[in-house]
């Protein structure tokens, strides 16, 4: 299984098989929201802080 | 058929609907808000899509792209007008009032001194609202004259120039509840009671989500809201008011049904994407159950 490292803390992150680039992720040692900002290689950025008009 | 799903993340609403397109055989690709550049006027690759799914977390940027998407002759789901009415709690009331769809007394004022009158005339509580966000984000119930002046100092102060549009509502005592209806093309397919011992009931603020049955007064009342708003794909928030009734309080256009699909047992992402396929292929209006208004029915790319 494919898996990123966490930005955070360091920890393997491990990615799914139909993991796709911009899916949103939990670390699952710190809870860190990350986004996926690449597949190949696999790299992990923390998820983009909620804008003040984000919503539904 | 090339479905673009034009959105901020893939959340697990994002994935379950590549998962719907997908099962259906329909092509669909990611289209990455921060990392587009449209060119107004310029088709350049979009034109491979059949349709736009619009679900791009900011509705500021949601709606400048859908309008850009649209001009190129693109179905887009939602339109730029039904994200800009529902987007903002204020033309959301005015659709629905102008429909004469039941809806929560509302009152607007424009500066501090105006939203304390139409405050104190009201009585308290009340409930003080950004006309922009989601999420319950900041919502205040208004209890007394002391709150209601360090709220709109807070407003005055620390606020955006979109936070001088004071939306006053009348406060609803709820019942520790208040109904999330899905409705797509104008039929309610789903409903659940979010429940909450604060009087926030949002899922994303710790509401739990259980089923709520779809009876016919609440399927008639989010088909006319549906059709007040411009229709699409929409989530209802109403309220179960002692008095008058079922009233439709929010229009949210870019719906979120993570915490829905297993109460309601409703393939959620799987009729959003039956309804966006058949925009594709019969155009806007003939993907509505309920009628719309002439000038709607010209959006979209819809003959």
């Amino acid at each position: 299984m494919r898996q990123g490292i966490c930005p955070e803390c360091a920890a393997g992150v491990p990615l799914r098989e139909d993991t796709v680039l911009h899916e949103l992720l939990t670390c699952p040692e710190c809870g860190t929201a990350l986004e996926v900002i690449s597949l190949s290689p696999v790299s992990l950025e923390r998820a983009p802080q909620v804008e003040e008009d984000w919503g539904e | 058929m090339r479905i673009a799903l034009f959105c901020s993340l893939v959340r697990p609403e994002e994935k379950g609907l590549l998962e719907a397109f997908r099962r259906r055989g329909v092509a669909v690709e990611v289209v990455h808000d921060r990392s587009a550049v449209l060119e107004v006027g310029a088709a350049d690759g979009w034109r491979r899509f059949d349709a736009v799914l619009m679900r791009s977390l900011s509705p500021w940027q949601a709606l400048h792209a859908a309008q850009l998407l649209q001009d190129l002759g693109l179905p887009v789901i939602n339109p730029a007008a039904v994200i800009h009415t529902c987007a903002d709690k204020l033309l959301t009331t005015a659709a629905l009032v102008r429909a004469g769809v039941p809806t929560p007394r509302v009152r607007i004022a424009f500066s501090p001194e105006g939203a304390l009158q139409a405050m104190e005339e009201w009585g308290y509580p009340v409930v003080l609202k950004p006309l922009l966000g989601s999420w319950g984000r900041l919502l205040a119930r208004v209890n007394d004259r002391d709150a209601a002046e360090a709220l709109l100092e807070h407003k005055e102060v620390l606020g955006g120039f979109a936070h001088g549009v004071y939306y006053i509502q009348e406060y609803i005592p709820k019942p520790g509840r208040d109904i999330r209806a899905f409705v797509v093309g104008g039929q309610t397919i789903a409903a659940i009671y979010r429940t909450s011992d604060h009087w926030i009931t949002n899922t994303a603020r710790g509401g739990r989500a259980a089923n709520c049955p779809v009876t016919p007064d609440l399927a008639d009342l989010c088909a006319r809201a549906s059709a007040a708003v411009g229709g699409g794909v929409l989530a209802m928030d109403l309220f179960e008011d002692p008095r008058r009734g079922l009233l439709v309080n929010e229009i949210n256009h870019a719906m979120e049904f993570r915490n829905s699909v297993e109460p309601t047992g409703v393939d959620i992402p799987g009729a959003v994407a039956d309804f966006v396929i058949r925009v594709a292929r019969e155009g806007w209006a003939a993907a509505h159950a309920h009628p719309l208004p002439q000038e709607i029915g010209r959006w979209n790319g819809s003959a």
